[in-house]
């Protein structure tokens, strides 16, 4: 954005302050380096919150605000770290949400990617209308039907249980749509023949589809564990009892508790935030992939 | 859909079959699907007309919670703070996406770490996210009003906790939050376009403004409007980061319509009105989206 309008008509006008060389090399040195500086600019500021929660972890508490600012802690305090666990359920927040986790994943992934299937490769009366009904959820906040969602599962005594989450993650149209669209990347011909060779459906799903969508099933599996391990909503309408609590309610709990405990606040903030890191850092390819796939097609 | 068939019972054998299997496939993903969401949906405009609360006793009152909603001065400060987002929201995120995107496009070394860097607000939690930035915009103590001092900013913002900032702050927060994610289909968006193009608009001299505005946008246009389709929905349905970074406050100064829905149903306990007001929030993200589908259908012919 910064570099587009920089240099207009001939390429020589871009760098009158460098000495007079042949245009171009110059010119591309100098987009170079404005490239690189707005990059790093926008890094430190894309960044800054991360450095922030992570330095103020290792502070003590008076020294998370001080003026003027300290960008290091001096000296390195790890006692938040241990302190943390016996102030806090830490240990049970993050056992439930990771069961959560693990569970939805599990069932978002499997009846995602069969229903998937169906709608790509099965051919009966009625699949596009029902497909629409899938599509068109898209466009309907959950917000929107939270309060009926609520009755509902009140009614299926449901609610304050940690069923209430797995059902209400777990058969999101999302998956169903990530898998059709690679689903369909797939040649229908792989398909036919196995047809032919007198593989019944399930076979070619399980046969062939499955080992093929393996990157994007990875993809459907990394999103819905940080989407469930990040939910803080479902968590909040629905687990009342304190020993229901997931990580990101328990962490909220404990800010209204110690609100001016901004290190041990900061601490668990950096507790929570770095299963999902550990996650994303590994596989990486797998979220731009998913993410690059569900998007482009619109 | 399905091939012509030759001949007729074979067809309609081949028919029945399909639908069993096509069905058998989608039928454990559908049964939570239609109970969680569609069910919901629908239930929502009954709900909606009636006086239900905790006790379930409903009472049929026809149009009563929608005419006492407008004369609710809380459902309109609501609605408009939701537009205020909106409004701000939707396009700052685009440009900040779009600018990233660009950044990104080129063959610079270390682009793909400064992608991981972009997208990482993404995936962190809101919770955390919003903890951080509420230390961040201490007004006394914190580095972003310490940076502004450092650069002649005499009366720094008191940002969430005055009541004319605490919006301009959640909206920092949320393009903060998105734009890695929108970035990546503006990424995904330009890949697409050939660079023959780039080529010959440059061998007829057009500058780098001139080939922006008339190789990228264009060959950007379905990414754009897919975005912006998904950021009209995001922006109108904003609640956690609010929750947790101002609660609505000061006042009612960040209160938006997915927050108020909460306030009347789950700590006021009425099902009813909040599910009238959950009806308004419905068929505005409808209709806008709908809105968005026909102009992009007629710009496309």
């Amino acid at each position: 954005m910064t570099a587009t309008d920089l240099s207009l008509p001939a390429p020589t006008v871009a760098a009158p302050g460098n000495r007079s060389a042949p245009g171009r090399p110059v010119r591309s040195r100098g987009w170079r380096l404005v490239g690189y500086a707005a990059l790093v600019l926008a890094a430190a500021g894309l960044l800054l919150p991360f450095y922030w929660m992570v330095v103020a972890s290792l502070k003590t508490n008076s020294d998370v605000f001080t003026i003027p600012i300290t960008w290091l802690p001096d000296p390195v305090v790890w006692r938040n770290y241990i302190d943390i666990w016996q102030r806090s359920d830490m240990t049970t927040w993050l056992w439930n949400t990771l069961l959560l986790s693990v569970v939805v994943t599990l069932l978002q992934v499997v009846t995602g990617s069969f229903a998937a299937y169906g709608f790509a490769r099965v051919r009966f009366p009625g699949r596009n209308a029902l497909f629409l009904a899938y599509v068109g959820t898209i466009a309907v906040p959950w917000q929107s039907y939270m309060i009926p969602q609520f009755i509902l599962m009140s009614k299926l005594q449901l609610s304050n249980t940690l069923w209430s989450i797995v059902a209400i993650q777990a058969f999101g149209a999302f998956g169903v749509f990530l898998m059709k669209q690679f689903y369909e990347t797939i040649p229908e011909e792989l398909s036919e023949s196995a047809r032919v060779d007198g593989l019944s459906e399930f076979g070619i799903y399980r046969r062939i589809m499955l080992p093929l969508s393996r990157p994007a099933l990875a993809s459907l599996a990394l999103l819905t564990f940080v989407t469930t391990w990040n939910d803080y909503l479902g968590p909040l309408i629905y687990l009342r009892s304190p020993e229901l609590r997931t990580i990101q309610l328990g962490l909220n709990t404990f800010i209204s508790q110690y609100n001016a405990e901004y290190a041990l606040i900061m601490t668990g903030s950096v507790l929570s935030v770095l299963p999902v890191a550990v996650i994303f850092l590994l596989g990486q390819r797998h979220f731009i992939e998913g993410i690059a796939t569900t998007g482009l097609k619109g | 859909m399905a091939t012509l068939p030759r001949t007729r019972p074979r067809n309609r054998r081949l028919v029945s079959r399909n639908t069993v299997a096509g069905w058998s496939f989608i039928l454990p993903n559908f049964v939570g699907f239609a109970v969680l969401t569609l069910l919901p949906v629908a239930v929502l405009f009954y709900v909606a007309f009636t006086s239900w609360n905790v006790f379930g006793v409903a009472e049929w009152t026809g149009t009563a919670n929608f005419r006492r909603m407008w004369g609710d001065a809380s459902f309109w400060t609501a609605l408009r703070n939701t537009v205020y987002y909106t409004v701000f929201h939707i396009p700052l995120t685009l440009a900040a996406s779009l600018g990233l995107a660009l950044l990104l496009n080129r063959k610079l070394r270390g682009v793909r770490f400064f992608r991981t860097v972009a997208f990482f607000p993404y995936i962190t939690s809101i919770v955390a996210i919003a903890i951080v930035w509420n230390q961040l915009f201490s007004p006394e103590y914190g580095p972003i009003n310490a940076l502004l001092g450092a650069v002649g900013v005499d009366n720094a913002p008191g940002w969430t906790t005055s009541s004319t900032w605490s919006m301009p702050a959640v909206i920092i927060v949320g393009t903060w939050r998105y734009m890695g994610y929108y970035m990546l289909l503006f990424l995904a968006g330009l890949q697409t376009i050939p660079a023959q193009l780039y080529e010959a608009a440059e061998t007829d001299g057009a500058s780098p403004w001139q080939r922006f505005v008339h190789v990228t946008l264009p060959g950007l246009r379905h990414t754009t409007f897919f975005v912006t389709v998904l950021l009209t929905i995001e922006s109108f349905k904003v609640f956690d980061l609010i929750l947790v970074m101002t609660g609505g406050g000061p006042g009612q100064s960040t209160l938006v319509l997915s927050q108020y829905i909460y306030q009347k149903g789950f700590e006021e306990n009425q099902f009813g009105y909040a599910s009238a007001v959950s009806v308004v929030l419905f068929a505005i993200c409808f209709t806008i989206t709908v809105i968005q589908f026909m102009v992009n259908k007629r710009r496309n012919s």
